[in-house]
């Protein structure tokens, strides 16, 4: 023991009180739905984000960790929506300087002859920088069929940054399961450079219902108890149908019903009240082509 | 000689923890920055070559370091400079402009002196390496 008293002791709980990443991960927590698996990674990351920035400021070794991430999932499980917090929370915690989002897909990335790639991709690496590259259906990215595909080029550059300048961007890849793992198969280069893969499962119908309900809420819309009912039965008819995206298919489904309601408030003549013009009733909902014939 | 032009160019070389910092200032502030280089550094020479485009849209100084690192690799014996250009409406212009590197050896500028018409004379300047031809001029 050094002879300056007791060892001192660090309080963890503080540290992460003044990181301000507190009030980032309630909100995630509050307005994502469902998500465990996600979430309980984010926090994870966060922590240890956090230990080895006391462990920095107390001199001991704290090797910056990588934090490339892949996300997969099926459609409308929230993937674009945490990259966009998970930014926020690295910026928060110091590991990002800027925290911006640049949100890229394989056009953005790949050029169209031979030569424009290169500078194609270096720049939308640069704009990345001191922040995080959302590539989304990172996949397309790879083309199997084609070997002279520009596609490669450009994962090779994508490589060497995340190599060579882990401290200065994060690059997230997100895309549907299957074909990720068909991508990362024929990209070993990339698995291993990616620290964190999380799976987005689907959302169970509460879940859904909830999203429904808090998407409303952000509009000033209200369910009354019939389209409540109605709302219900429709997430469990949607989802064997063909092109079911969660919530994507919910928020399709809550758009569509504000049409049907628009529509009756304007066809009918009486003068309208506000309860009746923020109501959603059941026959909005109840009028959908999903219920037709199932 | 060492050639004095644009901000700094009293002071040391910048590092290039410096240079991050005058840039990150800039893109602070909104400007684009630019990188030229030329080996024809005379002062009335307002025209260097260019390193690429105008660098838009960038949030961090690091990305453009990126590509001062690159340009020195290739143009590591000639002067380069990084310019801020303001395009926000009524300015227009650049608002900062410092020399970012340098050839090793800078043999300076001679003044010559010609008799005109009468007793009047005519003052010139004339780079040391000028009379060679482009890209051999600071070996």
């Amino acid at each position: 023991m050094s002879e300056d008293g007791p060892e001192a002791t660090i309080d963890l709980r503080a540290e992460f009180e003044r990181s301000g990443v507190a009030p980032v991960l309630d909100t995630l927590d509050r307005e994502l739905i469902g998500l465990k698996p996600v979430k309980r990674r984010i926090r994870e990351i966060a922590a240890l984000l956090l230990v080895d920035r006391v462990r920095r400021d107390h001199g001991l070794s704290a090797q910056a960790p990588t934090l490339h991430m892949s996300f997969t999932g099926n459609p409308g499980t929230g993937k674009t929506t945490v990259a966009l917090r998970i930014a926020e929370i690295l910026h928060k915690l110091g590991y990002v300087r800027r925290g911006h989002l640049v949100a890229v897909t394989r056009d953005d990335l790949v050029g169209q002859y031979i030569g424009h790639t290169a500078p194609k991709t270096k720049e939308v690496l640069k704009k990345a920088m001191g922040g995080v590259l959302f590539i989304d259906e990172a996949y397309y990215l790879y083309r199997q069929e084609n070997e002279r595909d520009y596609g490669q080029e450009s994962i090779e550059i994508l490589l060497q940054v995340m190599e060579n300048n882990r401290d200065d961007l994060v690059v997230v890849l997100a895309g549907y399961a299957d074909k990720m793992d068909r991508f990362f198969q024929s990209n070993p280069g990339f698995r291993s450079r990616i620290a964190h893969h999380i799976d987005f499962p689907d959302y169970s119908d509460g879940d859904l219902f909830t999203i429904g309900e808090s998407m409303l809420r952000g509009l000033n819309y209200r369910l009354s108890e019939g389209a409540a009912e109605a709302l219900r039965d429709y997430i469990v008819a949607r989802r064997p149908q063909p092109h079911f995206a969660n919530a994507r298919s919910i928020r399709n489904a809550i758009d569509r019903a504000r049409l049907r309601q628009a529509n009756r408030c304007f066809s009918s003549d009486k003068p309208l009240t506000i309860a009746e013009l923020t109501t959603i009733e059941a026959e909005d909902i109840r009028a959908s082509r999903v219920f037709g014939g199932g | 000689m060492r050639i004095t032009q644009g901000c700094f160019s009293f002071l040391p070389d910048l590092t290039d923890d410096q240079i991050t910092a005058q840039i990150q200032y800039c893109l602070d502030n909104g400007w684009a920055v630019n990188l030229e280089f030329t080996d024809d550094p005379h002062p009335r020479n307002t025209y260097w070559e260019m390193w690429g485009l105008p660098m838009f849209d960038i949030k961090d100084a690091k990305a453009i370091l990126m590509e001062l690192t690159a340009c020195r690799k290739v143009y590591g014996d000639r002067y380069i400079r990084l310019s801020a250009f303001d395009a926000s409406h009524g300015c227009e212009s650049i608002r900062l402009s410092f020399i970012v590197n340098r050839p090793k050896h800078e043999p300076g500028f001679k003044l010559v002196r010609r008799n005109g018409v009468g007793r009047n004379q005519v003052y010139t300047t004339v780079g040391y390496a000028q009379d060679r031809p482009e890209g051999e001029r600071y070996p």
